[in-house]
């Protein structure tokens, strides 16, 4: 142990009722503030995976017009230089050949699954009542690729679904608003056109409540027949190997294949601010626990800078530098944030676990029956760094003001 | 050769001024000094006639605002904090009149302290060295006993075994035994002298005690700022 580590920490065993407050607060800081950050991230986390099992991470929909206009300008070889004009930009509904498209997506190396959907607006018709809905028109095998559906049947069954051309799927909600269950009939009816008759084979629930109370799933071709569309679709679903790059994929699709792509962190643009605003105000507020470790830190360092003038005296007649002094002081927050950051840490990984035990009846951006908590070691890292930071740069002023004192007169003074 | 020199500890015309603009006081007026190793050297006076003052500057804990200060033929009156510092570490062991122990510590930790600093020596060494000191002053038994579990009289011989811990060719004394009754007194003076003349060190030691400045190889009277 270095002689200002062991001088450092006499010090500070000598004022321990202060040194605990400053301890208390550090150990309290950094485990609240991992809570949090796993609590907000968790829901973050699972918000991303809810929207993503059920709309992809890439939706590829509309042409785009070829805008691209020739410059009368020829370069040495003869051709032409020809410029995008991004202004006026314009699309054409829906993918006419979805077949192309999906051949051209395959050589994309990130993406791992690809599902064309036929989407329309249809009127619904139970024996209760009548309700309006979004048929989607899927090929199943295609859509589980890219979709939790699997996993989001709660009543029903995949296999009977696939086995039956009249079968649909319908969200939990809207399965209550029209007071139907599994097995009974409905009419569906697309503005303008025949109703035709659909059993319902399985029900669904995301969790989503814009999803689960007006999307209701079909075979692609019986869609067709729906809503007299009998070739492409309203969109391809996609889902990638690393969703993360899910922005810069899509940006490549909309220049090589000329259709609209709109990636998860786009589409769920306002959500995902509003958990990052959350996590944000949530670690500032549980870091005014790092803030008053800080100040007890610049309390207590203080207070020991007051009565240990005569100490720093005596070492400075030693042979003891000024830097020495700033050592040992800073040493003492140091073993304060030693202490609390690993306390703290445990604190935290233990409140974790029991939050992502406490129960929770929650839907309408997702379906959760428990707190959903994210580990990640980041948040240890960013609670450590915010207490290391906080603590050493109250613990610098206190330490300075030691190193500066003159022995000179500390001696003198306590002489006299 | 500096180390062969006789005189370990030299000034010369000294000036130091003490307070600010109307309080600022003349304390020191032009001192000059010198000490030989093995020799015990009492600056005696009245209180406030500048001892303890001149005391501090020879120990470089201060700097004069005039003169000059040789400690081993080396000029320190003008040098930087670290040198006077490091000077301090490794030349001068001081005796204060309050004891100045650290009481968060043992008795060994204390004698200790300024071993670790200097780390001349390995941690085995610096533990046995402790125990040595300790043991010439009597207190061989108490090594681990804390500070505040030690009485006056041996508090201050700790503070002995302390300033002479990294073996320093000149020890400074501010009254050490100012604070303690005649038996106390006594033993602290004649360890302080046979330790230091055992070693070849020069002592420089204030003190209001005619008795123990009689004792001393020299005596140097004070008044004013000024020897007489």
């Amino acid at each position: 142990m270095s002689p200002n580590l062991r001088i450092a920490y006499r010090f500070l065993t000598a004022k321990k009722r202060a040194m605990m407050m400053s301890l208390s607060c550090t150990i309290l800081g950094v485990g609240l503030f991992i809570v949090t950050q796993a609590t907000t991230s968790g829901f973050k986390g699972f918000f991303i995976q809810t929207i993503i099992g059920t709309d992809g991470a890439v939706r590829v929909e509309d042409k785009i017009q070829d805008t691209l206009r020739t410059l009368p300008i020829k370069t040495a070889g003869g051709a032409d230089v020809r410029v995008r004009q991004k202004e006026g930009r314009k699309y054409i509904e829906g993918i006419e050949e979805p077949g192309l498209l999906v051949l051209a997506l395959r050589d994309f190396p990130n993406v791992s699954g690809i599902s064309a959907v036929l989407r329309g607006s249809v009127i619904v018709r139970s024996s209760f009542k009548d309700d309006t809905a979004q048929i989607f028109g899927i090929e199943l095998d295609n859509h589980l690729k890219v979709s939790q559906l699997r996993n989001q049947i709660t009543v029903g069954s995949l296999d009977e679904f696939r086995d039956t051309p009249s079968g649909v799927l319908i969200g939990r909600e809207l399965a209550d608003r029209l007071q139907v269950s599994l097995g009974e009939s409905l009419l569906i009816e697309s503005p303008g056109r025949e109703a035709q008759r659909f059993r319902i084979v399985g029900i669904y629930l995301t969790g989503v409540s814009a999803i689960d109370k007006i999307r209701i799933y079909a075979h692609l071709g019986t869609t067709r027949s729906l809503l007299r569309k009998p070739d492409g679709v309203t969109f391809l679903q996609l889902d990638l190997y690393d969703r993360e790059r899910a922005p810069a994929d899509a940006r490549q699709i909309e220049n090589t294949l000329w259709h609209s792509a709109n990636p998860w962190q786009e589409r769920e643009k306002s959500w995902l601010s509003a958990f990052n605003a959350l996590s944000i105000s949530s670690a500032i507020t549980v870091s005014v626990f790092t803030l008053i470790a800080g100040l007890a830190m610049f309390n207590t360092l203080a207070m020991i800078v007051l009565e240990k003038t005569k100490d720093i005296a005596i070492l400075r007649s030693m042979g003891y530098e000024r830097v020495d002094i700033t050592r040992i002081f800073l040493w003492q927050a140091g073993i304060v944030l030693a202490i609390g950051t690993v306390l703290g840490s445990l604190f935290g990984a233990g409140a974790t676990y029991a939050v992502s035990k406490m129960p929770l009846e929650l839907t309408g951006i997702f379906a959760t029956k428990h707190y959903i908590v994210s580990l990640s070691p980041w948040h240890y890292v960013e609670a450590i760094l915010t207490a290391v930071i906080t603590v050493m740069i109250a613990s610098i002023i206190p330490a300075r003001r030691a190193a500066r004192l003159e022995p000179g007169d500390i001696v003198r003074g306590t002489a006299q | 050769m500096a180390a062969a020199d006789p005189i370990v500890l030299r000034c010369d015309g000294l000036h130091r001024y003490l307070g600010q603009d109307e309080g600022r006081v003349h304390v020191l007026k032009g001192v000059s000094f010198e000490a030989r190793r093995g020799d015990v050297n009492a600056i005696v006076g009245p209180s406030g006639c500048g001892k303890s003052t001149l005391l501090y500057l020879l120990g470089l804990l201060d700097q004069p605002d005039g003169g000059q200060i040789w400690i081993d033929g080396q000029l320190m009156s003008n040098s930087d904090d670290a040198i006077r510092t490091a000077a301090r570490g490794a030349h001068i062991g001081f005796v204060f009149q309050f004891h100045f122990l650290m009481l968060e510590f043992s008795a060994l930790d204390n004698v200790m302290m300024p071993m670790r600093k200097l780390a001349r020596l390995t941690p085995p060494q610096m533990t046995e060295r402790a125990h040595q000191l300790l043991n010439s002053v009597g207190l061989g038994d108490k090594t681990h006993r804390l500070g505040t579990q030690l009485s006056g009289g041996e508090q201050q011989r700790v503070a002995v075994a302390r300033a002479l811990a990294n073996q320093p060719s000149i020890i400074l004394a501010d009254e050490p035994t100012g604070n303690l009754d005649v038996k106390n007194s006594t033993m602290v003076f004649d360890l302080l002298t046979r330790l230091a003349k055992e070693n070849g060190q020069a002592v420089i030691l204030v003190t209001h005690n005619p008795e123990i400045a009689n004792r001393c190889d020299r005596t140097r009277p004070m008044r004013d700022g000024v020897f007489v």
